[in-house]
């Protein structure tokens, strides 16, 4: 489903308005929503995965050496991994313009 | 030909679902049709139809279940009446949306307030926009002709939809009738098992049922409302092979009598056989009467109608329900639809007859016919007459 | 607390949030709010039913999220129809399964059917068709996401709405102190109807939430978990505060853990010293308008309700019935 919404056709819709494509949401980057994100100061992180875990949006990711970071394509800069996180090794810092 | 015997016609009606290897029924009992559901209870509890019965809880929770059916891939098949269609409605427009080729008999019965359990088009004509397709009939062989079909009709490929068989709540549904019945080997060979283009399954996920923002609502519609004329011709065509197989054909408009007729009556359901009986006492005192019976109501048979009415002068639409605060009538405004941009068309006449299951006789259409004859109004403030009642 | 530190982390090897599975069910880019409990919960909640399931899903915040055409959040196969119907159409799914496969149309055992619905989809609108399928005893999962709210709408109350909130629809005022009635007990009416498994769960115990779910699904016959799900924008909460707050719940008893095992109560997360209520209703601007008098009757009735869901882990027989009598062999 690549057209965009208001020039799709009424041929082009699917049995009764199906969505075959499954994830299809993952093109929606509700990351331009966050005024803050996450940073990980790597030397307190005990990569336990608790931030992975608490993520309302699965927007942490893991990385090399079992180290996690937010995927700015995602991230709504809620805050919740901050404030769970099990050393305190996350700090939200403000987006820059 | 088929077997001929003596059976109540909500029997015949379940019958008719067992035969066509009905999956799925999810229904809620409501008078003029609790003995299909009974029926088709002890049918399934006997082994005689292998099939999943739900004893849901409200007719609201039928029809979604029915849809929960469908979408798991099982031929379903429901039953319902004034009340009960009408808690259903919500859902009945999103099944047809969701294209779900739901089988449903309606026993038509007047609508509450106040209430009745007695006969007439008003829950059915309270349902004109759902999206389903529509058919009445007349007797208790079609009743059971029409619920087989039903299932070849809205599961076609190209059809998928919903399909609602309309019969007359205790004039048919409790009526001993004499039909021919076919046997199992001929349904199965009509009518092979149901495989769904869409459905639920984890190997092939799909979303179903997501909501339409303004940019895109109008296109659903339209896409909707083509597949439903479109399928006028997928209708025609398994009309005509159940005609082949078994001699019975139908058409979307019939015509009784019709030849060199001036005046013609329309009616549907059951009130077409009385109506026959009318035509043939008049025809016989030479009166040039004629009998149009409706019975694809969805999708509307425009073509057919217009080439139906022919050349006669007066076209008399009898509806058997009040569309209240209209001008005029339920089938009388589609009717009138029908003819308004053609620069011949009939005078047409609207009455709206039996309602809350009052008895309509020959005589009372002699009457109708015989007022129709008489100078026509013009400029009246409401465009049907409501027959017979007592002031 | 202290923080944990590194130091600390050396004693352990691994860590059990690592265990859980990495695939998600439940795709980011979907529309929640910032900080969205309801989210998470269904994040969680999807990779415990595991890929040979199917989910009904009733109209509300996580419906509308998740599929606006054409784009859709959910890899299970889904179908949404009506905001009170989940438990009819789920029903219907169950038995469509159960008729194929018995028929030989499907082969090998038929995906698990999960019914879902918000607090209003469940416990107001949809209660009727809820306490029908869990009559006829289907073989389905019911989960409830109890944001407390008409949410989606805007925040208008529903019969889960705690005691004293505000909401648009039962604001405080001079006449008012907010919602005048206690929360609705959904377990209590779900247990009644004598199904082998009810259960409360909490994202923020995840743990928890994910093998009750996980004990649900296999569960034969109806199952029913009610899950909360903290929702800053309508309980006005920081965003970063939604697990937070989902463990105060439990911790001064507004939210106990239990489960119902056929019939039979227990806790699932003990709690040594409960804390007093206000540590729970503080955060929570929807609270901000309660006086002494109805935060004292909060939290009286908190630990009266307490005591008695302890009595009931202690009861020696179940109060309802079961659903079905027992099959041969048992």
């Amino acid at each position: 489903m690549s057209k965009p919404l208001d020039q799709m056709t009424w041929q082009e819709i699917e049995l009764g308005g199906l969505l075959r494509e499954p994830g299809s949401a993952r093109a929606y980057r509700v990351g331009d929503w966050r005024s803050q994100h996450p940073v990980w100061t790597k030397s307190r992180c005990i990569r336990c995965g608790v931030c992975w875990t608490v993520c309302p949006e699965a927007a942490i990711v893991e990385e090399s050496g079992g180290y996690f970071d937010m995927d700015p394509n995602y991230c709504k800069g809620c805050g919740i991994c901050s404030k769970e996180c099990v050393t305190g090794c996350i700090s939200m810092v403000a987006e820059e313009e | 030909m088929g077997k001929r015997v003596g059976m109540e016609v909500s029997i015949a009606v379940s019958y008719a679902v067992g035969l066509a290897r009905a999956e799925a029924i999810a229904a809620y009992p409501i008078t003029p049709q609790t003995h299909i559901v009974e029926h088709l209870s002890s049918m399934v509890a006997n082994g005689e139809l292998e099939a999943e019965f739900i004893n849901v809880e409200s007719e609201h929770s039928a029809i979604s279940a029915c849809i929960g059916t469908s979408a798991a891939g099982a031929r379903t098949f429901t039953a319902t009446s004034s009340q009960g269609l009408a808690l259903m409605h919500e859902v009945l427009f999103i099944a047809s949306a969701m294209r779900f080729p739901i089988v449903m008999a309606v026993a038509n019965r007047a609508l509450s307030g106040p209430l009745s359990i007695w006969n007439d088009h008003s829950d059915i004509m309270g349902a004109r926009d759902i999206g389903w397709i529509q058919t009445f009939v007349e007797n208790g062989q079609e009743a059971f002709d029409h619920t087989v079909m039903a299932f070849k009709i809205a599961e076609h490929h190209q059809v998928l939809m919903p399909m609602i068989i309309n019969m007359d709540g205790f004039i048919l549904t409790h009526v001993v009738e004499a039909l021919e019945l076919v046997d199992q080997e001929m349904v199965d060979r009509f009518l092979p098992a149901y495989h769904p283009r869409h459905y639920l399954d984890p190997k092939h996920p799909v979303t179903m049922g997501a909501f339409a923002m303004p940019e895109i609502y109008t296109e659903v519609k339209m896409k909707h409302q083509v597949i439903l004329m479109n399928s006028y011709d997928k209708i025609m065509e398994v009309w005509q092979e159940w005609g082949k197989l078994t001699g019975r054909s139908y058409q979307p408009v019939e015509r009784y009598k019709t030849q060199g007729a001036k005046i013609l009556l329309l009616t549907m359901g059951s009130l077409s056989e009385v109506a026959a009986i009318a035509v043939d006492e008049l025809r016989d005192q030479g009166v040039p009467v004629g009998l149009l019976k409706l019975r694809l109501w969805r999708p509307f048979p425009l073509a057919a109608l217009r080439e139906a009415v022919g050349g006669a002068k007066t076209l008399i639409v009898c509806d058997r329900a009040i569309s209240l605060g209209s001008a005029s009538a339920p089938v009388l405004s589609e009717v009138c639809s029908a003819f308004y941009s053609l620069s011949k068309r009939p005078q047409i006449r609207g009455y709206i007859v039996g309602l809350g299951g009052r008895d309509v006789n020959p005589e009372d259409f002699k009457e109708i016919v015989a007022q129709a004859q008489a100078k026509p109004e013009e400029g009246l403030s409401q465009e049907f007459h409501l027959f017979g009642v007592r002031s | 607390m202290d923080k944990f530190d590194v130091a600390n982390s050396q004693k352990y090897d691994v860590y059990a949030s690592r265990l859980l599975p990495r695939e998600e069910y439940f795709t980011s880019g979907h529309r929640s709010c910032q900080g969205c409990g309801e989210a998470l919960a269904v994040r969680w909640v999807c990779k415990a039913i595991g890929k040979d399931a199917v989910i009904a899903h009733a109209t509300g915040c996580m419906e509308i999220v998740s599929s606006g055409f054409p784009q859709t959040a959910w890899l299970h196969p889904w179908i949404h129809v009506a905001f009170e119907n989940t438990a009819a159409v789920a029903s219907g799914v169950e038995a469509g399964f159960k008729i194929l496969a018995r028929k030989g149309k499907i082969s090998g055992r038929p995906p698990k059917v999960v019914a879902m619905g918000g607090d209003g989809g469940t416990s107001d609108i949809g209660l009727q068709a809820l306490s029908g399928a869990m009559e006829r005893g289907h073989n389905f999962t019911y989960i409830c996401w109890d944001n407390e709210a008409y949410m989606n709408t805007g925040i208008q109350r529903s019969s889960s709405t705690p005691f004293g909130a505000m909401t648009t629809t039962s604001p405080p005022g001079k006449m008012s102190i907010g919602q005048h009635t206690w929360k609705k007990n959904m377990m209590s009416i779900a247990v009644a109807h004598g199904i082998p498994y009810v259960a409360t769960a909490s994202p923020s115990y995840l743990f928890d939430l994910y093998f009750k779910v996980k004990k649900a699904i296999e569960t034969p016959g109806p199952a029913y978990i009610h899950v909360l799900s903290v929702c800053p924008t309508g309980w006005r909460s920081a965003t970063e505060l939604s697990v937070r707050l989902g463990r105060l719940a439990v911790e001064t008893a507004v939210f106990p853990l239990y489960e119902v095992v056929d019939g039979r109560y227990h806790l699932t997360v003990e709690v040594p010293k409960l804390r007093p209520v206000t540590d729970y209703l503080k955060p929570q601007g929807r609270f901000r308008h309660l006086r002494e008098p109805e935060i004292k009757f909060i939290q009286q009735q908190v630990l009266a309700r307490y005591e008695l869901l302890l009595k009931k882990c202690e009861a020696p027989y179940p109060e309802f019935p079961p659903l079905h009598p027992p099959e041969e062999g048992e």
